[in-house]
């Protein structure tokens, strides 16, 4: 008898319980394709914000006597554009505004969102079926048919079409924030919080968005990946970036006359764009499975 | 199951008149005057005052928004700016075309779509399983667009096998069901199927995973079935959730073909809508983005019919 108890103490402390969140950024560690998803992702975000220091050519510098190099021409690693400008800088440079106009509008819709999702779901009644039913409109119309009309009617330009984009994404995020946020209204610890005094906001800022936020933004991680290949969309038909600004999806439309001259070059943005969409869809995976807790 | 068609109908009419209102103030919150357009650069203030009110502008946006929606209802939704023709017949025209190219590509990318999910689900976490997740995962990553320049690269550039661009043979003309014109639409038919095959195949595999850890199958194969006929009891239990996903995608593919149709000059409505923008015909793209959206609310509610009435629980809900 003794010596057992002996020895349940001592396994004790080895075997204290981790957080949540902690286990879970352990599975998450321990999973390889999450992580090399994490690498690549990181390579083209430090890359792309500090390309100045990198000694790469200029992306803006044009010659008329270079256009349509090959990839693997000497001192142009990935060949050159239509204009003659390096590709491989244009590339890393790119990065800059493509992963802004296909992430802002995410993280947006992700704080309108949740915040509209928490308070429908928390106050219910006739607020919840107000901003529900608002929601449903948008759900009338594909998301891309949205962002067209919407980015059509504002007219070209990198804000319109952030401002387009983040209006496609708030009815889809607010959706899962209402669900879950009403799953997690009746618990017993909301219930306790509302006995003791505290009052809606209180509730809503301490007790639940905690609850709440881990499903929202692992649903978010996924939209970005719809988001970077719409973002890029949008500049691809004309109605974000305008040249000569670097950007995938612009790079991606200039190019498309010279696929009869120099294809693999053209085709090169279009790498980008599905790196970049496939490693958060990845991450996003990752994360949902290391997050559900039955496995 | 009237009762709920019923309910079903009279849920969709405030949809609509929402839908009608969104597609109204799309003009409305371009910036400047939607006269802008049609105004010449050095038109007179009485000209611009003219036109202002022959198209109405100058009146409330309510009433504005009752007429607009009178004459909608009536089949008239103005005439295009670019080429003066009316818009619903413009519209029409091109949507069959997209109609053509979307179940063109449903074809092909449900059927792979239900084959990889069925094997992924059964099969789950062998080889087979990966493969299929890791295509899914593809078809979802996918810049469809950019997929749409490389197979025009690969198939059009250097094997010169299949057409780049158009729809046919001789420019525009009708559409016909032969190879000539067949020719023209492999290319945009498997780009548009990428993206619903992926997100087919991910629903299916899911849906077949759980219904095989629930326990009726276990009963079934206590039972002694065979496991084609445990397989039987799986695909109709998947059948509503995986009906409800291909609804909603080929509503997708439907208004969401502009960047394909685009890429391959397919005259649909994806093209009429860029053309639309481009030119600032703010009619034509109003009466498009209308039209599309009332296919996709109507497909919405024809799936929900149709999920209803092969999943008898849903009913009572």
């Amino acid at each position: 008898m003794a010596v057992m108890s002996d020895t349940a103490l001592q396994a004790a402390p080895a075997t204290k319980a981790r957080g949540y969140w902690a286990t879970v950024g352990r599975r998450i560690a321990r999973d390889k394709v999450s992580m090399v998803c994490a690498f690549v992702l990181v390579l083209i975000f430090l890359s792309a914000l500090c390309a100045p220091w990198l000694g790469l050519a200029d992306p803006y510098q044009g010659s008329m006597i270079r256009r349509l190099r090959h990839i693997g021409t000497p001192n142009y690693p990935l060949g050159t554009d239509e204009l003659g400008r390096d590709m491989l800088a244009r590339l890393i440079y790119g990065g800059r505004l493509s992963l802004i106009i296909g992430i802002l509008p995410v993280i947006l819709a992700f704080m309108i969102g949740t915040s509209l999702g928490l308070v429908a779901g928390y106050v219910g009644g006739r607020l919840n079926t107000a901003i529900m039913r608002t929601i449903d409109v948008f759900y009338a119309f594909p998301s891309v048919l949205l962002a067209i009309a919407i980015s059509g009617a504002l007219g070209a330009g990198i804000v319109n079409s952030i401002v387009s984009l983040t209006i496609v994404f708030v009815p889809q995020i607010t959706r899962v924030a209402e669900s879950v946020t009403t799953g997690v209204r009746n618990m017993d610890f909301v219930e306790a919080a509302r006995a003791s005094g505290a009052g809606p906001f209180t509730i809503m800022r301490v007790h639940m968005l905690g609850n709440v936020l881990g499903p929202i933004f692992v649903y978010a991680t996924g939209l970005i990946s719809v988001s970077m290949i719409l973002a890029a969309g949008l500049s691809f038909l004309g109605l974000g970036t305008k040249p000569p600004e670097p950007e995938w999806g612009l790079m991606l439309n200039t190019l498309r006359t010279a696929i009869y001259v120099n294809p693999w070059v053209a085709a090169l943005p279009g790498v980008m764009i599905f790196a970049v969409s496939i490693c958060f869809n990845l991450l996003s995976d990752g994360m949902r499975s290391a997050m559900d807790i039955r496995n | 199951m009237f009762a709920y068609i019923a309910r079903r109908i009279v849920y969709v009419i405030p949809i609509v008149i929402s839908v009608a209102l969104v597609c109204f103030l799309l003009v409305h919150i371009t910036p400047g005057d939607p006269l802008v357009a049609v105004l010449p650069a050095d038109a007179s203030q009485e000209l611009a005052a003219q036109l202002r009110t022959a198209y109405g502008f100058d009146r409330p946006l309510p009433v504005q928004f009752g007429l607009w929606l009178w004459r909608a209802l009536h089949g008239d939704l103005g005439s295009s700016i670019a080429t003066g023709r009316p818009v619903l017949s413009e519209v029409l025209r091109a949507v069959s075309n997209t109609v053509t190219l979307a179940i063109a590509a449903a074809l092909i990318g449900f059927t792979l779509g239900l084959l990889f999910g069925l094997i992924a689900g059964y099969f789950r976490d062998t080889w087979v399983d990966k493969v299929a997740t890791s295509i899914a995962i593809a078809g979802v990553s996918v810049p469809h667009y950019w997929l749409g320049m490389v197979l025009v690269i690969i198939f059009s550039v250097q094997l010169n096998w299949l057409p780049a661009v158009g729809a046919g043979p001789s420019g525009s003309g009708s559409w016909g069901w032969d190879w000539e014109h067949l020719k023209y639409l492999i290319l945009p038919a498997i780009t548009t199927s990428v993206i619903p095959m992926g997100i087919v195949t991910r629903t299916v595999r899911a849906l077949t995973g759980d219904i095989l850890s629930q326990d009726f199958v276990e009963a079934l194969r206590a039972k002694g079935l065979r496991e084609l006929d445990v397989f039987k009891h799986v695909i109709k239990n998947a059948a509503p959730t995986a009906l409800a996903v291909m609804g909603l995608q080929l509503g997708y593919m439907l208004g969401g073909s502009i960047l394909i149709e685009t890429v391959f000059s397919w005259p649909g409505s994806g093209l009429l809508l860029n053309s639309a923008i481009f030119q600032r015909d703010l009619p034509l793209l109003q009466g498009t983005i209308l039209v599309l959206a009332l296919f996709f609310v109507a497909l919405n509610l024809l799936v929900d019919i149709a999920q209803a009435a092969i999943d008898p629980r849903i009913k009572r809900g």
